[in-house]
């Protein structure tokens, strides 16, 4: 049966810290849709973030809900899915969060392969902290922090995940909402390490600074520079992905079935966890 | 590899350990290799798996750190084991721990510092760092084992005050003790406490009862929507970060259900209480104490296993009977300021301090020149 709106949200804790614009609502939504058709249940699942706008998204779900430090979800993660194998475990992080202090447990979480959903809401800067630079800010863009102009190459962090060895890899942007819903499914439902990197609005940290203070703007931005991959050629995907100046790749990159590191493990692990 | 029967046993100071953490309930274990722990490790790599726990080994300390808090509320018991420099950085995930009131047990094997030092040689200087180490206001329990004997009897204890206190606990090892091989003997059967679990009433609440010092715990997937947060928290676990009165409550609540029951956690030994001249030590500091205060009937010794909280019970108590005190500590000083201040408190001036640096334990000959000149 489905869970109503008002039983999946702790609506008790509303109003919410997020922005005008913020992409955070867009994503909650279509999370909301995945799980109710995922048929998973709240009360066996855990939502996890590290510290940052997005990894406040957990607070608002009714399960279980663990707010960790600065980076460090993944790892918590990792503890609390092999220990108890029954939880379901969602991880979600910003690109500060998991692009940049939590990158090392970015790519060891893919590579170790554990049972995790983890959507990263990826909205080019640090939005808590006001608007700086992130690993992801495009090359040229301003921040509080880069006032030229970012001088550094962003991440792309879908490739990363493919190429350190996630199961499942899908990037979309918050204008693709059904795309997005269906993706989400499937990583809830993929065994082993699913990474969807949502690219989201931030009007306020963002976009302001960037000629796009109008949440609209930044959603016509996203949308005219993602392609799907399916229509981008081989050659020109490294170019296209590397700086983010001109256009991103969106769709799914990895689907496959590696067993998870607790498959692998076998039956002794967790055999009597509670 | 089987479990170590009942009786007389001969193994190493960090095996002891590891055998003490498996008797004691242990589920789940991250580590990260660094000399002068990583025989915990290693053996926990074949031993746990056996016992059906978790065996993981992580990419850095940070994550250690983490992935146990996350196993603990996951509902194990879950321990990392490190030294000087893995525990510093593990230091952002024991303040997390303190926070959301997480039992987990760390074992921290002293080496020489600063910074990579001497990987193979004890000191005690993490001494401070245990109890200061995390940014904010907090405690831990911190307990310092001896012997082999020690390294497996004090980890239980660890364990049983996380649970109990819902704290994290430190078993503050050194390279001597981890490596030291002795006699051990392993008990019939051993007390074990567990967390008190929150009651499933549906109220949901992460941190319950305000009242009492310790909340009951709420573990995941028991239907108790738990809020489990680093940022300043209410009872209900609702966040507060500019509340004035809810910050206040929390850290006196979080320091205060460590001080207040500091007699329940006090673990120490005394040999000659009524003697006139003291040593205080603790750890492989000890060692060569305790050998002269068993020759010598007007040497007293007080070995504390506790180290945080400090005894203080014991240490006034000492200083109220003794003329003269003298501290050993393997560090440039830590421990034995501590002692000055209780010490002075009641009027005892006499306290001296003998400070072994290089990374071995002091040896009688090191220690009994300053007594000779001691009042007594």
């Amino acid at each position: 049966m489905a869970i109503r709106f008002e039983d999946f949200f702790r609506v008790d804790r509303l109003p919410h810290v997020f922005c005008p614009g913020c992409g955070i609502g867009v994503v909650m939504n279509c999370f909301f849709r995945a799980f109710n058709e995922s048929g998973m249940n709240l009360k066996d699942t855990v939502f996890t973030g590290g510290i940052g706008c997005s990894a406040r998204l957990p607070m608002y779900i009714n399960g279980d809900m663990l707010h960790t430090t600065h980076g460090r979800a993944i790892p918590f993660a990792t503890g609390l899915k092999m220990a108890n194998p029954k939880l379901n475990v969602v991880v979600f992080a910003g690109d500060g969060d998991i692009g940049a202090i939590g990158g090392n447990h970015l790519i060891n979480g893919c590579r170790r392969n554990v049972d995790l959903t983890v959507i990263c809401i990826n909205n080019n800067t640090y939005g808590m902290t006001g608007g700086q630079m992130s690993t992801t800010t495009p090359h040229g863009y301003l921040s509080s922090t880069s006032p030229e102009g970012n001088p550094e190459y962003p991440f792309d962090l879908s490739k990363l995940a493919a190429a350190a060895g996630a199961n499942y890899v899908a990037r979309w942007t918050v204008r693709h909402v059904h795309e997005l819903v269906r993706s989400m499914e499937k990583a809830l439902q993929k065994k082993g390490f699913a990474f969807i990197e949502v690219v989201a609005t931030c009007p306020t940290g963002f976009g302001r600074r960037n000629k796009m203070g109008d949440p609209t703007q930044q959603l016509e931005w996203l949308k005219s520079i993602s392609v799907r991959k399916e229509r981008i050629k081989d050659e020109e995907m490294d170019q296209m992905d590397l700086n983010m100046q001109g256009l991103i790749s969106v769709g799914e990159f990895v689907d496959r079935d590696r067993p998870s590191l607790h498959e692998i493990l076998g039956r002794k692990v967790g055999r009597d966890a509670p | 590899m089987p479990d170590p029967k009942p009786g007389i046993e001969f193994m190493q100071g960090n095996d002891a350990c590891t055998e003490g953490a498996l008797a004691a309930g242990l589920r789940f274990f991250a580590g990260y290799p660094i000399t002068p722990s990583t025989e915990i490790t290693e053996r926990l790599a074949h031993r746990l798996p056996e016992k059906g726990g978790v065996f993981l080994q992580m990419e850095d300390e940070l994550a250690c750190i983490s992935a146990i808090v996350g196993a603990s509320w996951g509902g194990a018991k879950a321990m990392t084991t490190t030294s000087g420099p893995g525990f510093s950085l593990m230091q952002e995930g024991i303040g997390y721990a303190a926070m959301t009131e997480t039992p987990i047990v760390i074992v921290d094997v002293m080496r020489g510092g600063p910074s990579t030092g001497q990987p193979t040689m004890a000191t005690q200087a993490d001494v401070m760092q245990v109890k200061w180490g995390s940014h904010g206001d907090y405690q831990v329990i911190a307990l310092a084992p001896f012997s082999v004997q020690e390294s497996y009897d004090l980890t239980v204890e660890a364990f049983n005050l996380s649970e109990k206190y819902r704290v994290p606990a430190i078993l503050l090892s050194d390279a001597e003790i981890a490596h030291m091989r002795g006699r051990i003997m392993i008990p019939e059967r051993i007390d074990l406490v567990e967390r008190k679990e929150l009651c499933s009433d549906g109220s949901g609440r992460a941190y319950d009862i305000p009242d009492a010092l310790v909340p009951p715990f709420a573990t995941f997937g028991h239907g108790h929507r738990s809020f489990v947060t680093g940022m300043t928290h209410s009872p209900e676990g609702n966040i507060a970060p500019e509340d004035e009165k809810t910050q206040e409550e929390l850290v006196i609540r979080l320091n205060e259900k460590i001080l207040k029951n500091q007699k329940d956690i006090s673990r120490f030994e005394i040999i000659n209480p009524d003697a006139k001249k003291f040593v205080i030590t603790y750890g492989s500091s000890a060692l060569a104490a305790k050998e002269i205060a068993i020759e010598d009937r007007s040497i007293g010794l007080l070995r504390l296993k506790t180290i945080w909280p400090l005894p203080e019970e014991q240490i006034l108590d000492v200083a109220q009977r003794a003329r003269s005190i003298l501290v050993v500590e393997m560090n440039m000083g830590q421990l034995v300021r501590e002692i000055q201040r209780l010490a002075c408190s009641i009027g005892c001036r006499s306290v001296r301090f003998m400070s072994k640096l290089g990374g071995d334990a002091p040896r009688k000959g090191d220690i009994l020149p300053t007594l000779a000149r001691m009042e007594g």
